[in-house]
């Protein structure tokens, strides 16, 4: 195949793109205009992304006989791709425009980060998975449950800014663009439900699968993966019951995800071997 | 021999050349306007017509057939309004052709409005102009010129920062709430004291669509008035831990010398609704409400200083704007008035 047409290129085409819709939406926010055609541009440019990005991830998934999710590259790629598809999602339903510029930030950040941190990409070899597609299902939904929670993130980063904003009286440049508190608290509730959801659904299937092979899993990755799923539960309750809200919360909510990240590394790395259990008939 | 051309005029008086004494006199009521319309109608050669009538002008935009018309509108709009002829010529103006669409972008676009960039004005314009379109009064030179404003007005609105923030205290106040909870339909507002400023800011908050309204009085009997007025509810200061813990929005505007919620109170009532924000404005001098309470969380108090200051901000940021939109104007008009002179005869 043509260099031009790698799985690495085409992932740097894609965070070039998300970078030009963040520089565009920086530039229009910093002029402070926020016009239906910038922000045609603005997503154009992160659909564009999002679509290369998926080429490559595609690629790669060609290469490794599954989904790519085999190292550390992949999976910040896969994370910042979900990121990009709850977008579409959330920033579609609640008309949020600030919502793009910081996913493509994100985005950026996450798709840049992972090609230059040329260790991240080092190979597990082919089907990591073995023939077992509940434990690849398992997989994805995990990573997909931290694209969830990074976009919870970022809205809480916003919610921040917006509540900094009219403590402090600062109500111009991109606060002037921000979604209402009370928006963003009902964005980040609901953002919560959903990651919890899906990473509850796919705890669940691994766990089915992990108790026919307790050593098909390291103790650190076990501990690692139900302390994030337990605190981001624990998390839902206490907002739930309101004794977790606003300010607070959001400030919760963006601290776990860091930790929720660094986690990351230790859970990839302490995969050691391949399920290859098949289902049971 | 070619037929002499027409001319494209505006005749009247505004804020900018006129004392108020002399827009007193100018101002058109209905029966007025009909008696004025009626000269214009019967003045020869005046082809077309529109009256612009608000309470900061009075201006008349038309096409005639020769400079003699200009002068005989003149007298009757002196004839009708009382105005002599020596303060009309003081007060007043006249403009021809090309400035008189530029005039007219600049107006409907809020530049040549006593505060800039309100968009009251575009709705005046819009409402002269279909009352003299459902009455014949205009043609294919005013339609043209009139239809090429809105468009222009809308750009600006779209393209440019004229309009952007809020520039009275208490629209400052409801644009505030809008960034605490998005929609104000299913907010509370409370209004503590049923002075004036407490009203004019129940009628912003209702003009955005407020869900309800309490007004809060030391007595009863005053809150019921204010109330019936406003369409809200009526309390009393008594019952004030009740209602502030109901509440969305208080805005507070009593002439009571000690802070009227304390942080105490606001504490207790956070408390009884943790998830909801609180939105304190405090409009009194001295202040109603303790400062103190803008440290609690999810607590957000601003005080008259605070929205005056943002209200000068955005006027500040208005006027920034507006050397951007006298160039896109001047654009426009230069785009126009070629296809608009040839309507009118001149030659090209």
């Amino acid at each position: 195949m043509s260099p031009l047409f790698t799985d690495r290129a085409l992932l740097w085409v894609s965070a070039l793109l998300y970078l030009a819709g963040f520089l565009t939406g920086l530039g229009a926010l910093t002029r402070r205009q926020a016009s239906a055609s910038l922000r045609t541009v603005l997503n154009s440019f992160l659909v564009a992304g999002w679509v290369v990005q998926m080429a490559g991830l595609y690629l790669r998934g060609t290469a490794v006989g599954g989904c790519p999710l085999s190292n550390t590259f992949e999976i910040v790629q896969f994370v910042a791709w979900s990121a990009m598809v709850l977008y579409f999602f959330v920033g579609t339903a609640f008309r949020l425009s600030v919502l793009g510029l910081f996913t493509a930030g994100y985005a950026t950040a996450l798709s840049l980060v992972s090609l230059l941190v040329g260790r991240w990409d080092v190979g597990h070899g082919d089907r990591i998975f073995g023939p077992n597609p509940w434990i690849e299902l398992h997989a994805a939904l995990a990573v997909f449950s931290y694209g969830v929670f990074g976009l919870l993130a970022l809205t809480s980063l916003m919610h921040l800014l917006q509540n900094w904003s009219l403590k402090h009286k600062k109500l111009n440049g991109l606060f002037w663009f921000l979604p209402s508190v009370v928006q963003l608290d009902q964005i980040n509730y609901r953002m919560l439900m959903l990651g919890v959801l899906l990473l509850t659904f796919s705890l669940g299937v691994g766990a089915a699968w992990w108790v026919r092979d307790t050593a098909s899993v390291d103790l650190p990755k076990l501990i690692m993966t139900v302390s994030v799923w337990f605190v981001y539960l624990v998390l839902l309750i206490l907002r739930w019951r309101s004794r977790l809200v606003s300010a607070r919360f959001a400030w919760v909510c963006l601290m776990m995800f860091l930790v929720a990240l660094m986690s990351l590394g230790p859970v990839n790395s302490s995969r050691h071997h391949e399920v290859i259990l098949v289902p049971e008939r | 021999m070619e037929p002499h051309p027409s001319v494209l005029f505006l005749l009247g008086a505004s804020h900018h050349t006129a004392p108020l004494a002399v827009r007193e006199k100018l101002a058109l009521d209905a029966t007025r306007a009909a008696i004025l319309a009626a000269r214009l109608q019967q003045t020869p050669g005046v082809r077309e017509f529109t009256l612009l009538n608000t309470c900061n002008r009075v201006e008349i935009y038309g096409v005639a057939q020769d400079g003699d018309a200009l002068s005989v509108l003149q007298n009757a709009l002196c004839e009708t309004t009382g105005v002599s002829h020596a303060e009309f010529e003081s007060a007043g103006f006249l403009r021809h052709n090309h400035d008189t669409v530029a005039h007219l972008f600049s107006v409907a676009s809020g530049l040549d409005s006593q505060i800039v960039g309100e968009t009251e004005i575009l709705g005046q314009v819009k409402e002269a102009y279909d009352h003299a379109l459902a009455r014949r009064w205009t043609g294919p030179v005013l339609n043209r010129v009139f239809q090429k404003t809105f468009q222009a007005a809308k750009h600006i609105r779209t393209h440019t920062a004229i309009g952007a923030g809020q520039i009275s205290v208490a629209t400052v106040a409801v644009d505030l709430a809008g960034r605490i909870f998005g929609d104000l339909a299913p907010t509370k507002v409370l209004v503590v004291g049923a002075g004036e400023i407490g009203l004019k800011t129940v009628q912003a908050f209702q003009s955005r669509g407020a869900g309800s309204i309490t007004i809060a009085s030391r007595t009863l009997a005053r809150a019921e008035e204010a109330a019936a007025l406003a369409g809200g509810w009526a309390t009393t200061l008594d019952d004030l831990p009740d209602a502030v813990a109901g509440a969305d929005i208080i805005a507070s505007s009593t002439s009571s010398p000690d802070f009227v919620l304390t942080r105490d109170l606001i504490a207790a009532s956070v408390k009884r609704r943790p998830a909801r924000p609180l939105f304190l404005i405090d409009l009194a001098l001295p202040r109603d409400v303790d400062p103190a309470a803008a440290q609690l969380a999810n607590v957000f108090l601003y005080n008259l200083d605070d929205l005056a200051e943002i209200a000068e901000e955005n006027l500040a940021q208005r006027e920034a704007e507006v050397a951007k939109c006298r160039a896109i104007l001047a654009e426009r008009t230069a785009a126009l008035w070629p296809q608009v002179a040839h309507s009118l005869g001149h030659a090209r």
